[in-house]
């Protein structure tokens, strides 16, 4: 039997329960073993706009979206417009069919751009601008309809189960939807009952009456459709499987590395993470009694900064989470924890800049920026997660990094990750150990000094309140009891105690944290970040082919782990980059430090994630030496 | 064991100018820490940049000389994680209601714990004396190109107005009285304000220590005539006593007024106090009711063996499929 891989796309206006909709298909395809990739796209809207999710299920690991969509799920005539394309030749799509004769310039949510592009389209293949243009194309294709009149499956409804106020609940529309693409797959519809109760686990009522309409939908998709050739009825489960939310990795990760405090400003994508903490603020702990995370939301960023650091100097783990603009208000308070060496984890969820730029859209522009955040020289790490699972294991080695050479960190992340809903093995928390390196318990005598030259650049570090460890912090160059200095001595030692924690740290941190290798051959990957997951993807897709691609997974960006990288790349011959960024930032600060050139160029900057689709052409065409230099990526709506 | 004054001394050279009225202010502080008896190591001073950002590293307690602009946020992230330190923030007029108005304002609304102090002399000695929010509108002080064109900030009536708890004025020539009063700020419960007037002899020519003398105002009556003047030596009262809005209102309209007053009679004291508006550690209490006995600052995270100590086997349970 050939593997089950499947993708299912949900679209509506933003407000209309496409997230809801596309988390019951989750649960429901996790639930009888399948692995999902599951990703949100949205615009920065609260109501109206378009909003898609597509959900990939497979029987087998993945790690990614594709390009072909096997079964659209549409209540609106936006998403028909929008992803009719999409859809394989031998997919279906399910439609409003009282939408027919809805034309482009009845959506007002079609933006002129796009408009253009299909009605360009049409006007070439003679047909309307309408609903029925578009779904005669798809037809043509060889696409399955399954027109559906959803107010008529309402009315039907309502009249049988004699409750009236069903007659035109338009918000029932999307499990309408996932109920009628569950029935044309015949998934069993226990599961499909279960998730609705516990998506609305809050609202009984509501679940009831979903319940009803989703029992109505499924059997008159059953009935009614019998000609869909994919189906999904069920696989192996695999023991401690989890459907996770893209934040899940560190906010959890997060608790279970003793961070304590968190300050935060509002911002796309990154709150979702401290609200998570906030909503779970008491915390259980072994053999004690209930501990906390502190969550405060502040004025801006610069307090954000400014707390999280006030807290780090009480000896507690610290922590705040945010975005591109709200980071570049962070960063003189960035150099402050610099030159102070106070441990601080900043978890940056970058989305598209510059400014505002698409600011619910994807992107990785940030790197060079983290790289350099602040003004002056001092030490900082910068570390990339490539998933979601990942994520959660890299916070705990953040918090690690931090206390141990006593520096700010800027863990990477990215609105991909953030977006993405998928199944992945349950975190384990034993696999993340506590290391606060010299974080004092006790200090006996009356001469403290908290910037001690010692052998290794690191200071025993006394906090806030503790008995004898009074000290004093500045931004100002400062002696060992943190007092202000501007000898010229004294600023030679005290730069060079500070910098030397930089080649600390890349002697101390194991070579498999610092970069992941996932073999190298002649032509070889290196990447970072949340492009793992389609490179791995489509690596595995050119392997069945017989091709072998190397990759290179850097995580630790800063400081630059330049022998290790050149000593795995050595028998690459080619090298090719894959970002999300326009100016390949990875291969600026790979260049500066190894040396070499780059033979090919990957990059995607049209804020939507990448597909392993499209890196798998991409690679393919390099393989067969027809690629150019640079390829430009653009899937996605 | 009891500490005397010296004990909160530091010998780190103070390199402000002669006359600077910021020495009236540290050393009332240092007094009031030697007289509430706390000790050095429970008690840390934040302070901001310019020169009364200097003002940590001459006290014996741990300080932490911040951003410019920034002091309340380092503070505040401070108490939050260790509620049991005596907090004491402290910065320029430039500082906390120039480039750290934002923070002013939110930390009002947020009231914790903790006691505020700026330096208000008018100017930005450290950058040469340009005019700095508090000076008057059209005022000229010596190393200004031009009158000031902004208009002043009233720093008693944004406090009062954002929500602070304690709001009171100083005089860093009277330091008994200062001293008396960031007792006071100290032991309030909730965010105190202490506005100081503190002449920059080096920058400000027109508020200086004789002119809050009141020497010029000799030449209309013949006994000396201070401008300064103490709330507590009138009728004021600026105590909110009960939690009833005619009474806070009252209050505070009361204090506005007061704040306004200016020219040849400048009040100083305690111009507003409600301590009927929960702290902030109390709004974390209702929410984490375990959190001044169990603070971020107190909690181990880890067991014996450095694995982590908080059990999310609940949460994880819930997400399995």
């Amino acid at each position: 039997m050939s593997p089950v891989d499947f993708t299912w796309l949900i679209g509506g206006p933003q407000g209309s329960g496409v997230e809801s909709g596309a988390n019951i298909f989750s649960k429901v395809c996790a639930e009888i073993g399948y692995q999902i990739f599951g990703k949100r796209e949205f615009y920065s809207n609260i109501k109206g706009e378009h909003s898609y999710f597509a959900v990939r299920v497979s029987d087998e690991n993945i790690h990614s979206n594709v390009n072909e969509v096997t079964l659209m799920a549409s209540f609106d005539a936006e998403t028909i417009f929008r992803h009719y394309d999409d859809v394989s030749s031998n997919g279906g799509i399910i439609y409003d069919s009282d939408l027919d004769k809805t034309s482009t310039e009845d959506v007002h949510t079609l933006d002129d751009p796009f408009k253009e592009r299909l009605h360009k389209e049409l006007e070439s293949r003679n047909k309307p601008f309408t609903i029925s243009g578009v779904i005669e194309i798809a037809r043509e294709k060889g696409v399955n309809l399954y027109p559906v009149s959803f107010r008529g499956l309402l009315a039907d409804l309502a009249e049988q189960t004699e409750n009236p106020k069903l007659k035109g609940l338009v918000r029932m529309y999307n499990v309408l939807g996932v109920s009628l693409s569950l029935g044309l797959i015949k998934m069993p519809p226990d599961s499909l009952l279960k998730s609705i109760d516990m998506i609305f686990s809050k609202k009984p009522q509501i679940a009831e009456i979903n319940k009803q309409a989703a029992n109505y939908a499924y059997n008159f998709a059953t009935a009614k459709f019998s000609n869909f050739s994919h189906n999904l009825t069920g696989t192996t489960k695999q023991s401690d499987t989890i459907l996770v939310q893209g934040h899940y990795g560190t906010s959890i990760g997060k608790m279970v590395s003793g961070c304590r405090f968190q300050s935060y400003y509002p911002i796309t994508p990154a709150s979702d993470e401290s609200v998570y903490l906030e909503s779970n603020e008491i915390l259980q702990i072994q053999n004690d009694r209930p501990g906390s995370t502190i969550v405060i939301q502040t004025e801006d960023e610069i307090s954000a900064m400014g707390m999280m650091i006030g807290a780090a100097l009480t000896g507690v783990r610290s922590s705040t989470s945010t975005s591109g603009p709200g980071f570049a208000l962070m960063t003189e308070a960035i150099g402050w924890a610099g030159i102070n060496e106070v441990p601080v984890v900043i978890t940056l969820y970058q989305r598209s800049g510059p400014s505002t730029g698409l600011p619910t859209r994807h992107g990785q522009d940030d790197l060079q920026f983290a790289v350099n955040a602040g003004h002056g020289d001092f030490p900082k790490i910068v570390y990339a997660s490539g998933d979601i699972e990942e994520s959660f294991y890299d916070t705990g080695r953040c918090f690690n990094y931090a206390d141990v050479y006593q520096i700010p960190v800027i863990h990477m992340m990215d609105k991909f990750l953030s977006s993405s809903v998928v199944t992945c093995t349950k975190f384990d928390p034993n696999k993340i150990s506590i290391d606060r390196g010299q974080l004092l318990e006790k200090i006996e005598g009356n001469e403290y000094k908290r910037f001690a030259f010692t052998g290794d650049g690191v200071s025993p570090r006394s906090r806030l309140g503790m008995d004898n460890g009074v000290f004093w912090n500045t931004g100002d160059e400062s002696d060992e009891f943190g007092h202000i200095s501007e000898d010229p001595q004294v600023r030679i030692k005290m730069m060079d105690k500070r910098m030397s924690r930089l080649d600390l740290a890349l002697e101390k941190i194991p070579d498999d944290e610092q970069v992941v290798s996932f073999g190298v051959h002649e032509h070889t990957i290196i990447s970072w970040g949340s492009t793992k997951g389609p490179i791995l993807d489509a690596i595995s897709m050119l392997k069945k082919e017989g091709i072998d691609i190397g990759f290179i997974q850097i995580k630790l960006i800063h400081p630059f782990p330049t022998d290790h990288v050149k000593s795995l790349l050595k028998d690459a011959k080619t090298l090719i980059d894959i970002e999300a960024n326009h100016s390949a930032q990875l291969s600026k600060i790979f260049k500066q430090n190894v040396l070499r050139d780059i033979n090919y160029y990957i990059l995607k900057y049209t804020g939507r994630g990448m597909t392993s689709t499209e890196i798998y052409d991409s690679l393919k065409k390099i393989v067969k030496n027809k690629a150019v230099k640079r390829e430009v990526l653009s899937h996605g709506a | 064991m009891a500490l005397k004054l010296a004990d909160y001394k530091t010998n780190v050279h103070n390199d402000w100018c002669p006359g600077c009225g910021d020495f009236g202010i540290v050393n009332a502080l240092q007094m009031a820490l030697a007289e509430m008896g706390i000790q050095r190591d429970k008690a840390t001073i934040f302070s901001g940049i310019g020169c009364s950002g200097k003002t940590s590293h001459f006290i014996n307690t741990y300080g932490v000389h911040t951003l410019h602009g920034r002091v309340l946020t380092f503070a505040q992230g401070g108490k939050i994680a260790n509620p049991e330190m005596t907090v004491v923030a402290v910065g320029g007029d430039g500082d906390g209601l120039g480039i750290g108005a934002g923070h002013f304002v939110a930390a009002g609304r947020r009231n914790v714990d903790m006691t505020y102090i700026i330096f208000d002399n008018g100017v930005y000695g450290l950058t040469k004396g340009q005019a700095s929010p508090t000076l008057k509108l059209g005022e000229k002080t010596k190393s200004l190109p031009s009158p000031n064109t902004n208009y002043n900030v009233n720093p008693i009536g944004l406090a009062v107005a954002s929500g602070f708890t304690f709001v009171a004025r100083g005089y860093s020539y009277d330091v008994r009285h200062l001293k008396d009063l960031i007792i006071k700020a100290v032991k309030h419960k909730g965010l105190s304000f202490l506005d100081v007037l503190q002449p920059c002899p080096t920058y400000n020519d027109l508020n200086t220590r004789d002119w809050y003398a009141g020497v010029d105002l000799t030449k209309e009556s013949i006994e000396r005539h201070s401008r300064i003047y103490k709330l507590e030596d009138t009728q004021y009262e600026p105590v909110v006593h009960y939690d009833s809005e005619i009474e806070v209102n009252e209050k505070m309209s009361q204090a506005l007024i007061k704040s306004l007053e200016w020219g040849n009679k400048i009040p100083t004291g305690i111009f507003y106090q409600n301590e009927l508006v929960s702290p902030y550690e109390t709004r974390i209490t209702d929410k984490v009711p375990n959190y001044l006995e169990n603070p971020p600052a107190k909690q181990q995270i880890s067991t014996s063996e450095g694995k982590p100590a908080t059990d999310v086997s609940d949460i994880l349970d819930s997400l399995i499929v």
